[in-house]
């Protein structure tokens, strides 16, 4: 049996769980997926968020992707790591580096149930600073070498991959081996900002090939199983091929509602709430839209393509936010069906949401190639 | 014959098609495919080698040399330790 079907199944619990836990965040990175900047008022209580740990200990959820906004700015967000890790809850959190002092770094070592992941989006502090904001490059690396001081292996460096950085995959590369870290590349998707910044920023089609031949001679890079669309080139990646979009992926938001995965924060896909009753495990179990996305999809307008067993139409959320009908191609598709779709997509786009976006001048700039 | 056991830093979930597996070290997920290869992997530190479980989960005597096969992968990706 294939991987394919035994998901397509439903799962009994996630696999890949992503839980947002503040939209507070001390950047405002061009493409942030949430949106994020100020706090919500009804962001989860401690309390709460304890409760949503029982939950995933009774549903043996292994480990989480804690990320935000900036996680580590919710006061109670070390409370939180030790919590899950005493309840068997493996954690994986996602930071922009400024809260990883020596003093944390050394905490974090010393469990293996904690795994790490800074954030960057360019292999110098030009390309970088450009998409995450000034200064934010030397605060990412700062944190990789406490965090390499007090002897975390393997950790995480995430990168976004854009039209501005994709010519750096093997500076990336070097300098995860210098920290004797872990690279991550995951691809960037019109969600939240992201929409605003996608048509200048998303890879170009030549980059696509280029990006794809790099995956296949570099298996050992992690990306979230997020380039699937480019297995229609020939070999598929390394990893599921597949959107797990509510079968082996969802979000918990900060305010607790869950949506299908963590590119898709629109009412649209959202399935309820870990504040209902039945809890989240109900929300997994038995919301109307994950029965739903567990079913066989169409092939739609990818039917005849022979392609589409290898990329599965590709990515849903990129679909939807940039309003092509979510049976039709991927925007980035390989053979070039997404830029017509595109184009007749164009009057469809959902309308932005400012999200939790702070006020006030928006503090780089972006579309400058670096030097 | 080897004799094996889950290994400790490993959690199981039953699911639907048979369980899921999590290597809280590596952090590498396995799939074991179907429930008596599931009961084998639980019940392994309970007997002397893997043949007494594979006897004991209901194996056909015919299919040991395959789960052999498969439980000798499942300790090289340290889902199960030998003891």
């Amino acid at each position: 049996m294939q991987v394919t079907d035994r998901l397509s199944h439903g799962l009994e619990a996630p696999i890949c769980l992503t839980w947002e836990l503040t939209y507070g965040c001390n950047l405002a990175c061009v493409h942030c997926l949430s949106s994020s900047g100020r706090r919500d008022p009804r962001e989860l209580t401690t309390e709460e968020l304890f409760g949503v740990v029982d939950e995933l200990e009774a549903m043996q959820v292994f480990y989480v992707n804690i990320g935000g906004g900036e996680p580590t700015l919710r006061p109670d967000f070390w409370d939180l790591l030790d919590y899950s890790v005493e309840h068997h809850v493996g954690v994986k959190f996602s930071t922009n580096g400024s809260r990883i002092t020596t003093a944390a770094a050394k905490r974090l070592a010393s469990t293996d149930y904690v795994d790490v992941q800074i954030s960057v989006d360019g292999a110098d502090a030009t390309t970088n600073d450009a998409i995450r904001g000034n200064g934010s490059f030397d605060v990412a690396t700062t944190a990789m070498g406490h965090l390499a001081d007090a002897g975390f292996k393997d950790f995480k460096i995430s990168v976004v991959v854009t039209r501005n950085n994709v010519e750096q995959l093997d500076d990336f590369a070097a300098l995860a081996a210098s920290y004797q870290a872990q690279l991550r590349l995951t691809r960037l998707r019109p969600s939240g900002r992201g929409a605003d910044v996608w048509d200048e920023l998303h890879v170009t089609a030549e980059q696509q090939r280029t990006l794809y031949r790099w995956l296949l001679d570099h298996p050992d890079t992690l990306t979230g199983d997020s380039f699937f669309h480019l297995s229609a080139l020939g070999e598929p990646l390394p990893g599921l091929n597949l959107c797990g979009a509510g079968r082996v992926v969802c979000l918990i938001d900060p305010v607790g509602d869950v949506y299908a995965c963590p590119f898709v924060l629109h009412d649209q896909f959202k399935a309820g709430s870990v504040r209902d009753a039945g809890g989240f495990t109900k929300v997994w179990r038995e919301s109307p839209l994950f029965t739903e996305l567990r079913e066989p999809g169409s092939a739609g307008a990818c039917a005849s393509c022979g392609s589409y067993d290898a990329c599965q139409g590709g990515c849903m959320a990129a679909k939807f936010f940039t309003g092509i009908p979510l049976d039709g191609p991927d925007p980035e598709c390989v053979h070039g069906h997404g830029e017509a779709a595109l184009v007749a997509a164009s009057a469809g786009r959902p309308p932005a949401s400012p999200g939790h976006t702070r006020s006030g001048p928006v503090p780089v700039s972006i579309g400058r190639r670096p030097a | 014959m080897p004799a094996y056991a889950l290994h400790p830093q490993v959690g199981l979930r039953p699911e639907k098609f048979g369980a899921l597996a999590y290597h809280y070290g590596n952090r590498r997920l396995t799939f074991l495919n179907d429930d008596k290869l599931v009961a084998v992997v639980q019940k392994a530190h309970e007997y002397d080698d893997v043949d007494g479980a594979l006897a004991a989960a209901g194996v056909p005597e015919q299919n040991w040399p395959a789960y052999r096969t498969v439980l000798a992968r499942l300790a090289e990706s340290e889902v199960l330790q030998c003891r």
